[in-house]
Order: structure tokens, then C-alpha cells, then sequence
């Protein structure tokens, strides 16, 4: 990405509507934390440090949704100021769990959550970045994966491209040595839709995948959603497994309406 | 049949012979590898003795569908295939090909990784011989043998288990591969009650034999296993019609089915993790922060991925019809324009463990008919 540059690679990280969990993983990845903070420049980083430099900045790692007028009017600026813009996480990447309110009135929410409900100002959907700046690069997950994020780091600083996979959870599996749960225990899992990187975590301790890396390439969510059915599983259970962290995504965003219709 | 039982190397085996066998593996120094219970399967992993043996188990089977059960009686090999192949084992699934490291300025090569294992694998049936020799086809016998399988191969001992029953998913007679084994093993086991028959198939395996307790095998010992066994082959229930097939299917490319089996195929790999032929890897060279060590890693890789079919400009399989199409055509068709042979061994694994219940000998009829 940076090959020659004559300087440390310049990074920011900027939150959007979110938990924090994303960038947090980062500050997580405690053994490689020191040497990621001597190879670039953390030029922007709230959470980790006071010192917050001007732009511009060779990378933005974006993390969050936009939910806000504000939001959706900084996201331009922060656009502007990074040469490269990586979104981490599902927030950013889909929408997050926040983008459940995508089928509801937001405002209803603000009603009956808030004591003050005039001092809460919201759009009434969650979008994820890409659906107001370009976006150069995504890590998925809720939260991302610390290794693929150290791995973007690394792939960054050295000019190459990050290995960063598309395909199914289940080759994860696989290689790991994981027994199918859906084969050889009918246990629904979003595994063969859901993009790998997590190690396949979920199956690895006998749980069906949640699907929080979101679609992978090619998802066929109709094949999954007859699947799912097969081994018995109600209409209203497959819209909530589609409906989750990445519920805007839009293969999960059609299978879930799809699943409720009927 | 003018030679008797123990001149053709045979003999009887109690389990007390066979648990003096893996303990004789052990102290020749190998790593001694068989079915065990484990992660909800029957799984090939490393055991210690008879003991680790799922004894009393066995599975049900049907496309997308494995389930572990009990049997009646307590044999050691009571079962068919469970998800792992020997595959695992010969030409792993991640294995680190090459590293480097900075010092003064300078990348030096670092020494390979220790040796692997010398391997002896305990309980491979028909079929999975027939997958090894296909390895051995494609990773050995070109130009380029690979080395990293040439390592493990090169000293593998082969203990097979002769099938006594079958999966509704086994289809290895029309592929001519079982369920009787015929060659590639050190010894072929047949359970019987509560023993074995033991044929030698190599100068070591007889020598193995003969350093454990056994008794000669009797001819009536000799019929009983042949008949199990071909019991076995008359009540297998799926099949592959092989003449003419390979040029059967490059007719069929254009049939409509593809369209139909890519409607219910996720892409998701699993047949082709599970296949003990598919021998496609990928290559990821990694770095660290600071970028002073490098790394090359080669990984299994699967033709359903988009990234697999990539060249400059893009992915030339963009569809899931050209993946399924793309795969199954290769097993059963350019494989024998290639290597001479099928890919396929008739294991039936492709469906048992694919979660859409795509079942290869079904589609491969169907595209044919409709092509």
C-alpha cells in the first residue's frame, strides 16, 4: 500500500456509532502492541492516547456506523484526510446490531428509552460507511479479529497485500480439523455463508457460526435458509440468525425479510 | 488357491496381537496414527494402543447428514469413513514452507522445520488406498515430486481394515476401488468376532506379523473374510456408471443442471476440505511489524473460492455453476486426461458432509442425462 514511503505510515482511528470493541482489539493485541506502535506513526487514536495529530494520514481505520446528521457530515472530513480508508468491524462494515432499528421507528425508541427525548437528535437508519465515502478495505467481525488487524498492520508497513480471506467459514473448519456441527449434529450454523477469519471460534467450542463476519463472497442464503428449515428450524428463528451484527448487510438483510415474509 | 494361509503371510491376530502391533510401531519410531472418538466423529488421530480404538461405536450416514452411534457389539472397526482423511496427515492442511529473517540488513534463510513424523496409519479402508495412490500420482510420479509429501510418504507403513459393512453414501465398487483391498498396505486386517485376519502385503508387514503373538490363519478363516467383504459390495447403494464417462461429461457442459445443483450449493468448500484427493493449496507470505521475519505459508484451498480461479484483471469463475462444474468435471473427467485415472475413490465423504445435501453420484447422472 505505502511501499517507499520515506517516513513511518501515518494512522488514525476515528469511532463512529459503536462500542469500541473494534479498536479495542487493537489495544488487545498485547504482544505486538509495541512493535506496531514503533512502525507507524498513531497520529490520531483517542482511545489510546491524548497526543491527537492533524491530518491528513496515510491510513483511517474507521470504526462504527453512522447513525447521526453529525456523523454522516465528519465521515466526508474524515474521508478527506486519509489517503487509505479501512473500515473495521461489522458497525462499519454493515450497519452493526444498531441497524436493527432499520426496521423499526427509530424515533419510537428515542420516546421511550429517554427521559429528555428532545435532546436526542438521530437519523432513522444505521448505514454502514461505504453508503456515504468510498472505502479502500474491510475488516470484518464483531468485534474484528486482533490478528487480522495486526496482519493489516504488517501487510501495510511492509507494501504487500494484507491475507486477508473472503471465503466460508467453513474452509477454517476444516483446516482445523472441526467436525461439521450442522452435519453431524443438525445444529444451525451461518458458518457456510459467513466470511472465515475468526479462527472459526464458534464451531471450534461446539456453537454454530453467528455469522459476525458477515456475508462472504457468493453467500447463498436461499440455500442455507431451505437448509435451515430442513432440520426444522421456524421461519421467525432463521430471521433472527440472518438478523444480527451484520443484519444490514444486504445478502443477511434480504435472507432475514425473505425468512419473515413467510 | 494352492498356497495355504500362511505362506500368502496370513494369520490370525487376537487384540492383544494387534495392541503388541502398535506397540511394536511405537518402539520402531513411528507415530502411530487411527480412528479414535473424538469432536462428535469417529477422527484420525494419534493413538497410544487398542484402547484408543472407538470400540462399540459406529455412524450413521446419509448426504448432509453424520451421526455417531452405538453398536451392538464392541468392535474396534465397526464404522465406515468419518469426516478426516488421511490427506490431514500426508499433505497437511497448513504447513510453513519457508522462512526468513533480517540481520544486518540481510534476509538469510532459516533451516526447514524439523523432520514430520514417521507415520503409520492404523485402519485405512479400500477407498482411502485408492485416494493415496491418486496422491501419489499427482504429487510424485511428474517431474517435480513435492517434497514436503515425498517426506511423509516415503516412510508411511499402512495397516488397512478391510470394510465389513457399508455407508449408504460408500460407492467404491463402481469406482473399482473396494471394498476388498488389493494393494498399497504393509497389512490388511479383517475383523472377525474377536480378531482379526492379518494378510501381509510387503516383506515389512509380514515381518510385523511375525513379531507379534498370532496363529496361522486357516483357510476357512481366509473364506469367511472374502465373503464379508463381498457381502459388503452387494449391498452398496450408490453408484457411478464409469464407461464412457469422462468423455460423457465434457458433452455435458452445457447441461442445464449445472444451474440446478448451483441453486443449492453454498460454495462453501467443505466437499472439497473432506475429498481425500483435492490436493489444491494456496500460498500466503507473511511479515511481521517490524517486517523482519518473513514467512510462506501454504494452505488447502478450495476451487469454490473466488480468490482460487484469480488472474490478472479478475476471478475467471465468477458463477457458482462454473465452480461446481469446474470441480466435478475435474474429479471425473480432465483427471483422466491429466493423470490417466479418476479423481474420485468412491468415499462418498462429498455427501456425506456437505450441508445442502448435494449428493455427487446424483448430480453426475443427472448432468450426464441432460447434457
Amino acid at each position: 500500500m505505502i511501499r517507499g514511503l520515506p517516513r513511518k505510515p501515518r494512522i488514525a482511528v476515528f469511532k463512529f456509532a459503536s462500542c469500541d470493541g473494534c479498536q479495542l482489539s487493537l489495544l488487545d493485541a498485547e504482544d505486538e502492541l509495541l512493535a506496531v506502535a514503533d512502525a507507524v506513526e498513531l497520529a490520531y487514536f483517542p482511545e489510546a492516547s491524548r497526543r491527537m495529530l492533524k491530518g491528513p494520514y496515510d491510513i483511517g481505520l474507521v470504526e462504527g456506523s453512522i447513525t447521526t446528521h453529525h456523523d454522516a457530515e465528519r465521515i466526508q472530513q474524515v474521508r478527506r484526510q486519509c489517503r487509505t480508508l479501512v473500515t473495521i468491524g461489522a458497525c462499519a462494515t454493515a450497519g452493526g446490531i444498531q441497524a436493527l432499528r432499520n426496521w423499526k421507528d427509530a424515533n419510537e425508541f428515542v420516546r421511550h428509552v429517554y427521559a429528555r427525548p428532545d435532546f436526542v437528535q438521530t437519523l432513522k437508519m444505521s448505514t454502514p460507511i461505504a453508503e456515504h465515502v468510498p472505502v479502500d478495505f474491510e475488516l470484518r467481525g464483531c468485534p474484528v479479529n486482533k490478528n487480522q488487524l495486526v496482519e493489516l498492520v504488517a501487510a501495510v508497513v511492509a507494501g504487500r497485500k494484507p491475507n486477508i480471506p473472503s471465503h466460508s467459514v467453513c474452509l477454517e473448519c476444516k483446516r482445523e480439523g472441526v467436525t461439521c456441527l450442522m452435519v453431524a449434529q443438525g445444529a444451525a450454523c451461518l458458518g457456510p455463508v459467513t466470511q472465515a477469519g475468526c479462527g472459526a471460534i464458534c464451531p471450534r467450542f461446539g456453537r454454530g457460526c453467528y455469522g459476525c463476519f458477515g456475508p462472504m463472497e457468493a453467500a447463498n442464503t436461499a440455500s442455507l435458509t431451505e437448509i435451515f428449515r430442513g432440520l426444522g428450524r421456524p421461519d421467525s428463528a432463521i430471521a433472527r440468525d440472518f438478523r444480527s451484527f451484520n443484519a444490514w448487510a444486504w445478502q443477511f438483510r434480504q435472507a432475514s425479510e425473505e425468512a419473515e415474509r413467510r | 488357491m494352492n498356497e495355504s494361509g500362511a505362506e500368502r503371510g496370513a494369520a490370525w491376530l487376537t487384540r492383544i496381537g494387534l495392541d503388541q502391533l502398535i506397540a511394536k510401531l511405537k518402539e520402531l519410531g513411528y507415530q502411530v496414527v487411527g480412528p479414535r472418538l473424538g469432536d462428535g466423529a469417529i477422527v484420525y488421530d494419534a493413538i497410544e494402543g487398542v484402547k484408543d480404538l472407538p470400540a462399540g461405536w459406529t455412524e450413521e450416514q446419509e448426504a448432509g447428514i453424520y451421526r455417531l452411534r452405538r453398536r451392538e457389539d464392541d468392535a474396534l472397526f465397526g464404522y465406515n469413513l468419518g469426516p478426516q482423511s488421511w490427506k490431514r496427515f500426508l499433505h497437511p492442511p497448513v504447513l510453513r514452507i519457508l522462512a526468513a529473517e533480517k540481520s544486518n540488513g540481510e534476509f538469510r534463510i532459516l533451516p526447514p522445520l524439523d523432520r514430520p513424523p514417521r507415520y503409520a496409519f492404523l485402519g485405512v479402508r479400500a477407498c482411502e488406498l485408492a485416494a493415496i495412490a491418486v496422491l501419489d500420482r499427482v504429487l510424485l510420479e511428474d517431474a517435480f515430486p513435492e517434497p514436503n509429501y515425498l517426506a511423509r510418504r516415503s516412510e508411511l507403513v499402512v495397516i488397512a481394515v478391510q470394510c465389513t459393512r457399508a455407508a449408504p453414501t460408500c460407492f467404491c465398487a463402481s469406482m473399482g476401488t473396494g471394498p476388498g483391498v488389493r494393494s498399497g498396505f504393509d497389512i490388511a486386517l479383517t475383523e472377525l468376532g474377536e480378531g482379526f485376519l492379518a494378510q501381509a502385503g510387503s516383506e515389512r508387514g509380514r515381518g510385523l506379523i511375525e513379531s507379534v503373538e498370532h496363529e496361522p490363519a486357516s483357510e476357512d478363516l481366509i473364506r469367511q473374510a472374502e465373503e464379508a467383504v463381498a457381502d459388503v459390495a452387494a449391498r452398496l447403494v450408490r453408484r457411478i456408471e464409469t464407461q464412457d464417462l469422462a468423455r460423457r461429461l465434457q458433452q455435458a457442459l452445457e447441461s442445464p443442471h449445472w444451474d440446478d445443483v448451483a441453486r443449492r450449493c453454498l460454495a462453501c468448500g467443505n466437499c472439497t476440505m473432506v475429498c481425500p484427493t483435492c490436493f489444491c493449496t494456496t500460498v500466503e507470505d507473511t511479515s511481521t511489524v517490524p517486517c523482519d521475519r518473513v514467512e510462506r505459508w501454504r494452505k488447502w484451498d478450495s476451487c469454490f473460492t473466488e480468490s482460487f480461479s484469480y488472474i490478472h484483471g479478475g476471478s475467471v469463475r465468477t458463477s457458482v455453476r462454473a465452480r461446481y462444474r469446474q470441480w466435478l468435471t475435474h474429479k471425473l473427467s480432465w483427471w483422466v486426461d491429466q493423470f490417466d485415472m479418476f479423481g474420485c475413490v468412491g468415499c462418498g465423504r462429498c455427501i456425506t458432509w456437505c450441508p445442502a445435501k448435494i449428493d455427487l453420484t446424483q448430480e453426475v447422472s443427472k448432468v450426464v442425462a441432460s447434457g
